[in-house]
Parts: structure tokens; C-alpha cells; sequence
């Protein structure tokens, strides 16, 4: 019965990557842009929980809230005042470009924060649940519930708002959608300012269940990475696949390999598929 | 190609009297800043002049620094184990190299980011040979006194920088270089053209890791403890694209250029912000890609007298 266990682990882990990785993948499929910021917004989202719980008493839940529009707002600042100057440029400027700014990112967390590990602890805890031979927290239930819940809000809005069929015409072709009346560059903002409040707004769900530290910010990038490559780039669903993927690979990972692999696991997976299936497991160009 | 080889080893004879000063300060700044040329000029290989974003230097230094301690470890001299260091590094870039550059882009970058991740996992866990997380010690080398030692290793880097730097010259100016621009340019094109671009591609990238490969095991000698978090520091690779942006992508001398005046930099402006250091590495790298793309030799085209070099 522990393969029950471990593959309720495993789907509970990919709802939350799949959370983690929808965002970074919007912005790579329609910006062509890979965010290396992403890693350090969700772990900036993740302190900002941390503190409003502790200072405050509010529930990371409730801080979810907060969270996204000020993500939101710092993403579309960023994107209007600097990358949508160089999105023409080849991928390396725009790779070092955000490159440096995770750089300041990340040192300006590490100088306020520490490196210390932090855990956010509710009080009360909200306990366990068992459904037959499987046993799992609250909390982490609850925080993939949302976790997938958040995704699919995202869905929703890229498949029926206004804005989200502008976003998914500029990923299908920009010059077509220009021609049609589509504000570009304001629609790169936006989409860059979503990526930005996906990752803020994963931040309080993983700080419920794993200690922060401004260290961990690569981790979830590189997490974020496979999950797009899994799935296949740029759409919903793919990320949705792709999270639930590798939360599954890297559960029976650590039961077959042991913990300490995983990134090795995990870069194996990646060009394995790169070479096999280099559209990802959804296999055709899906939008929205 | 003669005027530039000319111009090269006046630079090199300029900077291998560097020693006279007598001051070990000079010696070590000099000592670094030949090693942060060689990782630059072996990034311009795939990153330059193939136009690929490669982030693997910090895995082919790691690499090199591992496999020349552990020789040494195990009783091979000091000049075996850095030539051993670097057919390390040249056969793990053709395996990784088939394997990693049938991606473009992205793709590319990003798995090649990884690579150094995963070596360090290696490392760290195969703790009975490298000491894991420990670090590793390596045996001083028998020289009179430390001061003979740092004139040693100064030269050491200065030959291996000189070495790099005909590399990149030579293949600048063959067919392989030549090759190197079109895939740069158009990849496609140039395959249907009849540029065997897998073999280019392969060539360039192991290029790029050879003398990567024995700058880590001078490294590890030079400073007889490594661990893996040390070498295997992913700022090796941004740096080293970090200089060859600054100097000029693809020139032959941009690269060194660009580690000259990034060494200065560092000197100048870090040392009194320990603690932002990487904030500041982070804005500089920010400026130098929005108001400085093309890298400082682009600046010097303007000039008459310099119109013409590479």
C-alpha cells in the first residue's frame, strides 16, 4: 500500500508545480522570454505570507489575495519600463537581461531575509486526513486545491476574456494580431504581469508546506523548466500535465533512487523528452 | 590575421612582465584575471561564434578542478592531472555536445544550465572519491616559497590564456570559423548549403570546454581546496558571458577585453559592496544588455585607427 501513498504524494506535488510552472509558461510561449525572475517571485511571494502571518495573523490563504495585484503590478512595470525594450533582441540578451535582475532580485532577498530557512507554522495546524490506506495534511490538500484552482482561473481567462484571446493571438502570431488591432506591447506587459502574479500567488501555498529561503528560488525556476518541456510550452493544460508528471517522477524517484538524486532524475527526464518528444507530452501546439 | 596575432602576443609579452612589480597582490589580480580570459575566450567558441547560449562553463570548470584533484589524489603529477583535466573536459563536451545541441534557443541555454547542477550532485554524493560536501585538499606543490609559487601559477594561466587565445584565432580565420558565423547566421541555410553543422556545432562546443576543463584544475592547484559549491558556482558561466558581452560577441579580442575591464570592475566597485555583491554584478549585467548589447569594441569601430580589428 505504500505506492498508494506515494502516488498521492506525487499528485498533490504536481498540483502545486502545476501552479508554479503555468505562469513561467505563458510568458515563455507568448513572449518568447524565459523569466528567470520566476523562481525569486514565488519565493518573494512566499515572505510576503511568511511576514503577514507572523507580523499580522493573516492566513497565507488570505495573503494570496494581496499577493496577486501587487505581482501583477511590479510584473507589468517591469516588463513596460525594460524587457519589452529588448524583446526583438536574441535570446541571449533577454536571458542575461533577466538573468541580472533575478541577480538583484535574489541578493536584495538574501540581504533582507537572511539565508536562514523559514517555515510559516499555523496555529492551530489543521491536521490529517485519511481516506483508506492513504494518509495526507490538510493544509497540503488544501493548498494544491487552490493550487489547481489558481490554474484554472488562468485557463479560464485565457480561453474567455477579451484580453486572454488577445494574449493567445499574439502567442498564435503577433504580426497577424497587430494587423488586427492588438496592442502588442501592451499585451506582452499584461502577459509578463500574469506570469509574474502566478508566481506571487504560489509563493503563500508553497510556504505553507516547505521552508523558504532566498536559495530555493533556482529550485522552483529549474522545477518550472522540466514542467515546460514535459508538458509542451505555453499552454494551460500542457503545464497542468507536466506539473502532475513530475510531481509523480520525483515521488517514486526518492522511493527508487533516493531523494538525493532528483535533480539528476530530473535533467535525465528532461533530454529524454527533449530528444523523443520535443513538442512535449501534449504533442500538438495547444493554445490558451 | 597576422596584424591580430601580432597585436596578441605584444599584449602577452606586456602582461608576462607582470611578475617584476614583485607585488603578490598584482601577481593574484594578474593570475585571475588570465583565468576569467580563458573562460571568456572558450565561451566565444559556442556562444560567440556559433550563436549559442551556452551556461556550461561552470560544469566544464567544476569538471576539470574535480578530475585534476582527484588524479592527484591518487598519486598522478601536477601537469598530468591538468592535461588529463582537460581530455576530461574535451570528451564529456562531445558526449554532451550530440546530445544538447540538437536544441536551439532556450532550450539549449537552459539545459546546458543545468548540466553543472546535476555534476555537482554527482560530486557531493560520491563522497569515497571527491570528499562530497567536504571539499577536497590538494598537495601543495614542492617550490622553494609561496612567492615562487604565485610567479608558477601566473605563468601557468598566462600559457594556457596564450593557448586559448591562438585557438580562437585560428579557428577565426579556418574553415571551421567560417562554418561556426554561418550557423551563427542562418542554421538551416547553412545545412543545406553543406556546412555539416552536428560536426561544427560538436567541435566548437568541445573547443569551449577543453581549456574551461584545465583553468578548473590550475584553479584547484593554484588554491589546494575545492569544493562543489565553489567550482561548480553557476557565476562562472554568467560571468563568462557577462565579459564576452562586455568586450564584443564573436571578435576575437572582445572576450579578453572584456575580462580585462571586467576584472577592474570587480576590483574597483566590488570590494567595498561585499554584501550586494551579486546585486551589483546583477545591475551591471542589466545596464550592459540594454545600452551596451554589441560590447565595448563596438564602440572602438568608430574609430579610424581601429576600424579594422576583429
Amino acid at each position: 500500500m505504500l505506492w498508494l501513498q506515494i502516488l498521492a504524494n506525487g499528485l498533490v506535488l504536481g498540483g502545486l508545480y502545476a501552479c508554479i510552472a503555468a505562469g513561467f509558461s505563458l510568458v515563455w510561449g507568448v513572449l518568447n522570454v524565459i523569466n528567470i525572475l520566476h523562481g525569486s517571485f514565488i519565493v518573494l511571494g512566499g515572505y510576503l505570507a511568511f511576514y503577514l502571518h507572523m507580523h499580522f495573523g493573516v492566513h497565507p490563504f488570505v495573503s494570496i489575495l494581496l499577493a496577486a495585484p501587487l505581482f501583477f503590478a511590479l510584473g507589468y512595470a517591469l516588463q513596460r519600463s525594460m524587457i519589452n525594450r529588448m524583446i526583438a533582441a536574441p535570446v541571449l540578451l533577454t536571458l542575461t537581461l533577466t538573468f541580472g535582475l533575478d541577480l538583484m532580485l535574489s541578493n536584495a532577498m538574501l540581504t533582507a531575509f537572511t539565508a536562514d530557512f523559514r517555515k510559516l507554522i499555523l496555529d492551530p495546524p489543521l491536521g490529517i486526513v485519511s481516506l483508506g490506506p492513504v494518509v495526507l495534511p490538510v493544509d497540503r490538500l488544501l493548498a494544491m486545491v487552490l493550487a489547481l484552482a489558481l490554474t484554472g482561473l488562468l485557463y479560464l481567462l485565457l480561453s474567455r476574456s477579451r484580453i486572454g484571446r488577445a494574449i493567445v493571438a499574439v502567442r498564435m502570431d503577433r504580426e497577424a494580431a497587430s494587423l488586427m488591432g492588438v496592442d502588442v506591447k501592451g499585451v506582452y506587459a499584461i502577459t509578463f504581469g500574469l506570469g509574474a502574479l502566478m508566481a506571487g500567488a504560489s509563493g503563500p501555498l508553497l510556504a505553507m508546506i516547505f521552508p523558504i529561503s532566498p536559495l530555493t528560488g533556482p529550485v522552483y525556476l529549474g522545477k518550472a523548466f522540466v514542467i515546460c518541456v514535459l508538458g509542451g510550452l505555453g499552454s494551460v493544460p500542457g503545464a497542468m500535465i507536466g506539473g502532475l508528471a513530475l510531481g509523480l517522477v520525483e515521488s517514486f524517484g526518492a522511493l527508487w533512487f533516493g531523494s538525493e538524486h532528483a535533480t539528476t532524475l530530473s535533467f535525465v527526464l528532461l533530454i529524454v523528452v527533449l530528444l523523443v518528444r520535443p513538442e512535449g507530452l501534449l504533442g500538438r501546439k495547444g493554445y490558451a | 590575421m597576422k596584424r591580430d596575432a601580432l597585436i596578441a602576443v605584444a599584449v602577452f609579452a606586456l602582461v608576462a612582465l607582470a611578475p617584476l612589480t614583485g607585488e603578490s597582490y598584482w601577481l593574484r589580480l594578474g593570475t585571475t584575471m588570465l583565468m576569467y580570459g580563458v573562460l571568456a575566450m572558450s565561451w566565444n567558441f559556442i556562444g560567440g561564434m556559433a550563436g549559442y547560449p551556452s551556461f556550461a562553463v561552470a560544469a566544464f570548470f567544476g569538471l576539470g578542478a574535480y578530475t585534476g584533484a582527484v588524479a592527484q589524489k591518487l598519486g598522478v603529477a601536477m601537469g598530468s592531472a591538468w592535461s588529463l583535466s582537460g581530455l576530461a573536459a574535451l570528451a564529456f563536451a562531445a558526449l554532451l555536445g550530440v546530445a544538447l545541441l540538437r536544441l536551439r534557443g532556450h532550450y539549449f541555454a537552459i539545459a546546458s544550465l543545468v548540466v553543472a547542477e546535476v555534476l555537482r550532485e554527482t560530486v557531493n554524493s560520491a563522497t569515497d572519491l571527491t570528499g562530497g560536501g567536504m571539499g577536497l585538499n590538494l598537495p601543495i606543490p614542492a617550490m622553494r616559497s609561496v612567492e615562487a609559487q604565485a610567479v608558477f601559477f601566473f605563468y601557468a594561466m598566462l600559457g594556457l590564456a596564450a593557448l586559448t587565445f591562438a585557438a580562437s584565432l585560428l579557428t577565426r580565420y579556418s574553415k571551421l570559423g567560417f562554418g561556426l558565423r554561418c550557423i551563427q547566421q542562418n542554421e538551416s541555410a547553412a545545412d543545406m548549403l553543406g556546412v555539416n553543422t552536428t560536426l561544427y556545432k560538436v567541435a566548437a562546443f568541445m573547443l569551449s570546454g577543453v581549456f574551461v576543463g584545465i583553468a578548473g584544475a590550475v584553479y584547484a592547484s593554484w588554491v589546494h581546496y575545492i569544493e562543489p559549491p565553489d567550482v561548480f558556482d553557476v557565476l562562472y558561466s554568467v560571468k563568462a558571458i557577462v565579459m564576452a558581452l562586455l568586450g564584443g560577441v564573436g571578435s576575437v579580442f572582445g572576450p579578453l577585453l572584456g575580462a580585462v575591464v571586467f576584472l577592474g570592475l570587480e576590483e574597483l566597485v566590488w570590494r567595498k559592496f561585499l554584501e550586494v555583491h551579486t546585486g551589483v554584478l546583477g545591475l551591471l549585467i542589466v545596464l550592459l544588455v540594454m545600452f551596451l548589447p554589441k560590447g565595448l569594441l563596438s564602440l572602438s569601430r568608430r574609430l579610424p585607427w581601429a576600424r579594422r580589428l576583429p
